[in-house]
């Protein structure tokens, strides 16, 4: 998987690519964990992201619970195969995606 | 019966890319859907990750991952077997969906997205083993 951050001011884009499973989500984690000091707005695009297991889900849920408190987040170019694995986890009430 | 392997892995992390080899190179022989691969592909690693983790505390074990090609209708069948700590993950109480971010735990996830993901999943404890088979109609 690779990771691509996008910094303007407060806003942050993270752009994933590949597979967010196990062996790539700590990685992730730390890179997240580094970057959402002062953020007020993150955006993750998954435009390119192909596969999501429950590692990446939890992942997306704690950024949530950290942005409920300092600012917004949302999901943009989630696939139909990603946005199924959200519904059925009843991600789509917690996160504001976008297909 | 279409198509049959079996491989044993130590149950390491690292092992889960080679599972999911083991798996690729037995769909390949099918047309199997994206989506129906992506769910194939989410269901064994919840569950291989969950033997990593948690079936052998003090020492590295190993799991044997038998995968199953049958027709009429199409189906996979895919059998997780390691001698571990019985454990039968079925037993582990949906998460609720319903509750906000606040409310939401982090854990439980994975074996509920994996019931959700095939159409059958059983569980025996058999000469000492956890058997671990899920199920999937590929239409």
């Amino acid at each position: 998987m690779t990771i691509e951050k996008q910094m303007d001011g407060n806003k942050l884009t993270m752009i994933l690519s590949g597979r967010l499973d196990t062996t790539t989500a700590p990685e992730l984690e730390k890179e997240l964990k580094a970057s959402l000091d002062g953020v007020t707005d993150l955006t993750w695009n998954f435009e390119k992201l192909e596969y999501i297991s429950s590692a990446g889900l939890r992942i997306l849920l704690s950024a949530q619970k950290v942005m409920n408190k300092q600012g917004s987040m949302n999901l943009i170019h989630v696939s139909d195969t990603l946005m199924e694995i959200f519904e059925i986890t009843g991600f789509t009430e917690i996160l504001t995606i976008e297909s | 019966m279409l198509e049959k392997k079996e491989k044993q892995f130590d149950a390491i992390i690292e092992n889960l890319v080679c599972v999911n080899e083991l798996i690729e190179s037995c769909l390949t022989k099918i047309d199997c859907p994206i989506k129906v691969k992506m769910q194939i592909d989410i269901a064994v690693e919840e569950i291989f990750v969950n033997i990593v983790k948690y079936a052998y505390p003090t020492e590295t074990g190993t799991v044997t991952v038998q995968i199953e090609l049958s027709d009429e209708p199409l189906t996979v069948t895919i059998v997780f077997t390691d001698q571990g700590i019985p454990y039968n993950p079925l037993t582990r109480e949906d998460p609720d969906v319903s509750l906000s971010a606040k409310d939401r735990q982090i854990g439980g996830l994975g074996i509920f997205i994996t019931k959700k993901a095939v159409d059958e999943i059983f569980y025996e404890y058999k000469d000492r083993k956890n058997i671990l088979t899920l199920k999937k109609v590929i239409e």
